[in-house]
């Protein structure tokens, strides 16, 4: 088990510095970002000169690469064009979009997992076609329509929430954005559940847990959930860095000042810093959420060893 | 009676402490009285750069910048006449050295006393080069800029301007490098705002927490995300706040603000998306205001490129200013928050700033005959088809290239004629600008600074000026611009500007398009708000309650 966690934490870096170089490259590619820095006119050279300078982009790509990760590893994230450190940026927004996500992934698991158990126990019956159609619905509309017209109807036009959220973003401000965010995942965590319980309905163990005369509840809870979950765990858990990153959509629509915007400013500015910092951020959370996922394995099913 | 009046201001200073919402509603007609105390919010954009006087570029952080700073001269929100603010007076027998006198009794709003030496030190900081101020160029035209801002990459030799000294304690000099009789307009922009010891003392507090001189101060500031303003009880200036405050809340998306607006959890909103435009008159009535800025859309060219820049490509360009239905456009897809333009300059200037409707003539009414005529003599479009290219990241700028296009192609009965070519990021678009890679005409808009003629001329077609991103040049027009900075009489100087929009007029240098709007929206709660010439809300006369 040591050993396993420790070669998975060395084939980490090989990723990690590939994932960073390649965004950085990518980000390069766009082509000098102080153009943008002064509207519609251009910087005089000297001051344009001055600021290349003052952010490294006066150096060939590679040794801004170099320099860029050593930073990294003292903690140095270097700085926005606004003239705030990233890792300032990021103490502000990660706190905001890991609530989001955290509220998320209770909605995948609690609202997820109930209605795959309770369609997959009742497969071609009324309930499960109908949570289907709804799943297929949810997956088909982009989730920009849904926030866009969740915010319509209980922002506007009920009153139930504030369309925006504050500055604060508190939890229970998050529900809604949450809900959003989750939506499709949502639907997949369903159909996940619903297809491993259907299947496992079958086997052996389950019909032996019965025969047996254990209680239905503790049939489901301790035999066929458990084993069916493996594969929901498994889509959860990458889906940690993929909504993380993926809420630059729910956080433009519902006001969040998280990863998403920060992300986003970064992109229209062309600011390398902040979009190399908190993708670098991103890669490091979706590792360690897979490793995370894998060790669980091991205690779903306890005939998985890592040697 | 008197003791319910108590009661009332109690209430109302309680809810300045809560920031909260309105009071007084009750008695009196609404006046000054009651509505003093409330604090508004307001939609804003996070500024891109740092938050200093002379490295504001854009309308985010030029807005805080006109709350808690007044200069030498102020721009009067109706008319954009330029009037004395801090100054006494400035006065100069030669159009290039100028006495300037501070008036006594201003005080910054942590107590320090604005004095020549706040001008002059903000004025160095704001031109040396090692500070890398995006705004540098304002002080281009004060002697010594060369040596503190060396524009050819040179090293820097002095981190001052010789050109400015020191007088009394009210008092300075300024020494120009050329004749520029308008200088003392130009002083009401934010770049030329005084600053306080505590700006040099520790900068980066100041930063976090600006400190200026106007009605404003700045109470809390989480950058990113919300700068609460509230009103400076000492402010010693005549424009004082009339609300006891703003927050400014940005917001990610323009439309989120708007449906915030809806919701009644936003008070004012300055930026309507344009895609609200259609509901804007249901959802607000007489809350939305619509009213003329000093921007104006064109068309630039290539001139670096031969194709567009041999004999007869004028027939060419003016061919398709005619081809562009400027009327159908602001009508259909801007909703009338522009009107199409017939000079080169914005209407907020007035007849005597030098707005001259109809200067344009002909070449900007369209005509598809005539249209295709110019074309066909001026040899045609370069390789048969026009590229409009233009940046996609914001804006609707998509929306109104096609429309333009389509017009002309229209015009021109060729389906190919042109099309649209957009680039990625604005960063990206201005790149492409600056490296003189544009093959064809590309999107060109211009904020003015300063509601004068010259600003909408000089920075944009003198030869290699600041934003001359086309590179049209002309000796005749040069010329006509040094004049007019020579010209003490502004009556005169407006006159040979206008004498030198002609000649870009004649060689359809740039193509006007229309002149934009300021829009903005507000809630119930708020009365008087209107917006200045550079479509910024006028704060401190917003009245809550």
């Amino acid at each position: 088990m040591g050993r396993y966690v420790v070669r998975r934490l060395l084939q980490m870096i090989p990723v990690f510095i590939g994932a960073t170089l390649l965004i950085f490259l990518m980000v390069n590619v766009m082509g000098d970002p102080i153009a943008g820095l002064c509207g519609d006119r251009e910087c005089d050279p000297a001051t344009a000169a001055q600021l290349r300078h003052e952010f490294g982009l006066d150096q060939p790509v590679w040794r801004q690469y170099v320099t860029y990760m050593g930073n990294v590893f003292t903690g140095d994230f270097g700085t926005a064009f606004n003239g705030q450190p990233v890792t300032e940026l990021m103490g502000t927004a990660f706190p905001v979009t890991i609530r989001l996500t955290i509220v998320a992934i209770l909605f995948e698991i609690i609202v997820g997992i109930i209605l795959g158990v309770v369609t997959g126990l009742r497969r071609g019956r009324p309930v499960d076609t109908g949570v289907l159609l709804l799943t297929l619905v949810v997956i088909s509309v982009p989730t920009f329509v849904t926030g866009l017209l969740l915010q319509l109807l209980l922002g506007v036009k009920w009153g139930w929430i504030d369309p925006a959220v504050s500055s604060e973003a508190a939890f229970g401000e998050l529900i809604v954005p949450g809900l959003v965010l989750a939506s499709v995942s949502l639907a997949y965590v369903t159909r996940l559940t619903r297809t491993s319980i259907a299947e496992n309905r079958r086997s052996d163990y389950v019909r032996t847990a019965i025969a047996k005369g254990l209680p239905r509840h503790r049939v489901i809870t301790r035999h066929l959930l458990r084993n069916s979950l493996i594969p929901v765990v498994t889509f959860i858990g990458t889906d940690i860095g993929a909504l993380m990153g993926g809420a630059i959509v729910t956080e433009r629509i519902f006001n969040i000042h998280g990863v998403g915007y920060q992300l986003y400013q970064g992109i229209l500015r062309q600011n390398t810093q902040t979009v190399v910092g908190f993708v670098t951020v991103l890669v490091l959370v979706f590792l360690v959420a897979n490793l995370v996922v894998d060790l669980l394995y091991a205690v779903l099913d306890p005939r998985i060893r890592y040697a | 009676m008197r003791g319910a009046t108590h009661a009332k201001w109690a209430a109302c200073a309680a809810a300045v402490v809560l920031a909260a919402a309105a009071c007084g509603g009750g008695g009196g007609d609404g006046g000054s009285g009651g509505g003093s105390g409330g604090v508004l919010s307001s939609s804003w954009g996070d500024p891109q750069n740092p938050l200093e006087p002379a490295n504001t570029n854009e309308v985010q952080g030029g807005k805080v910048l006109d709350m808690i700073f007044r200069g030498l001269k102020k721009y009067d929100p109706e008319t954009g006449e330029a009037q004395n603010m801090l100054a006494e007076k400035i006065e100069t027998s030669d159009s290039q050295n100028f006495t300037v006198t501070v008036k006594d009794g201003w005080t910054f709003s942590n107590g320090e006393k604005v004095t020549a030496q706040s001008f002059v030190d903000a004025w160095n900081y704001g031109a040396s080069l090692k500070n890398n101020q995006r705004n540098a160029y304002f002080f281009a035209y004060i002697d010594g800029y060369d040596k503190a801002h060396p524009e050819d990459g040179g090293k820097q030799s002095a981190d001052t301007l010789s050109g400015l000294k020191v007088t009394g304690p009210l008092t300075f000099t300024v020494r120009l490098s050329q004749k520029f009789s308008t200088f003392p307009d130009t002083l009401g922009y934010p770049a030329f705002a005084p600053l306080p010891k505590a700006f040099f003392d520790d900068h980066d507090a100041w930063l976090k927490k600006p400190v200026g001189n106007g009605p404003y101060q700045v109470d809390n500031y989480t950058r990113g995300s919300q700068m609460s303003l509230r009103k400076w009880d000492d402010y010693p200036g005549p424009d004082k706040a009339q609300n006891g405050g703003v927050d400014l809340k940005v917001y990610t998306d323009n439309n989120t603000a708007y449906t915030d607006l809806i919701a009644g959890n936003l008070d004012l909103v300055d930026d309507v998306p344009a895609s609200q435009l259609k509901n804007v008159k249901n959802d607000l009535g007489d809350r939305y205001i619509n009213t003329p800025a000093g921007i104006i859309q064109t068309l630039a060219f290539p001139f670096y490129d031969n194709d567009w820049n041999k004999p007869g490509s004028e027939k060419v360009r003016k061919g398709l200013s005619m081809a562009i239905d400027r009327k159908q456009i602001t009508d259909t897809i801007f909703q009338n928050t522009r009107t199409p333009a017939t000079d080169w300059t914005s209407p907020v200037l007035g007849k005597d700033g030098g707005y001259k409707p109809g200067l344009c003539g002909d070449a900007c009414e369209y005509n598809a005959d005539e249209a295709k005529k110019l074309v066909k003599e001026g040899g045609g479009l370069p390789g048969g088809q026009v590229k409009i290219t233009y940046n996609a990241d914001t804006g609707s700028h998509k929306q109104w290239v096609d429309a333009v296009c389509n017009s002309i192609n229209n015009a021109l009965d060729n389906d190919r004629a042109c099309a649209g070519n957009p680039v990625g990021t604005f960063a990206d678009f201005r790149n492409q600008i600056t490296d003189q890679k544009m093959s064809g005409p590309f999107r060109a808009g211009w904020q003015m600074d300063y509601p004068l003629i010259q600003n909408f001329l000089q920075p944009l077609y003198y030869t290699n000026a600041s934003s001359n991103d086309g590179k049209w040049s002309s000796k005749k027009f040069d010329d006509l611009v040094d004049q007019a900075n020579a010209e003490t009489d502004t009556a005169k100087a407006v006159g040979l500007f206008q004498q030198a929009e002609e000649v870009l007029r004649d060689d359809m240098g740039a193509i006007p398009l229309w002149y934009q709007n300021g829009s903005a929206g507000y809630s119930d709660r708020l009365s008087n708000v209107k917006l200045n010439p550079f479509s910024v809300p006028v704060y401190n006369e917003i009245k809550v309650g």
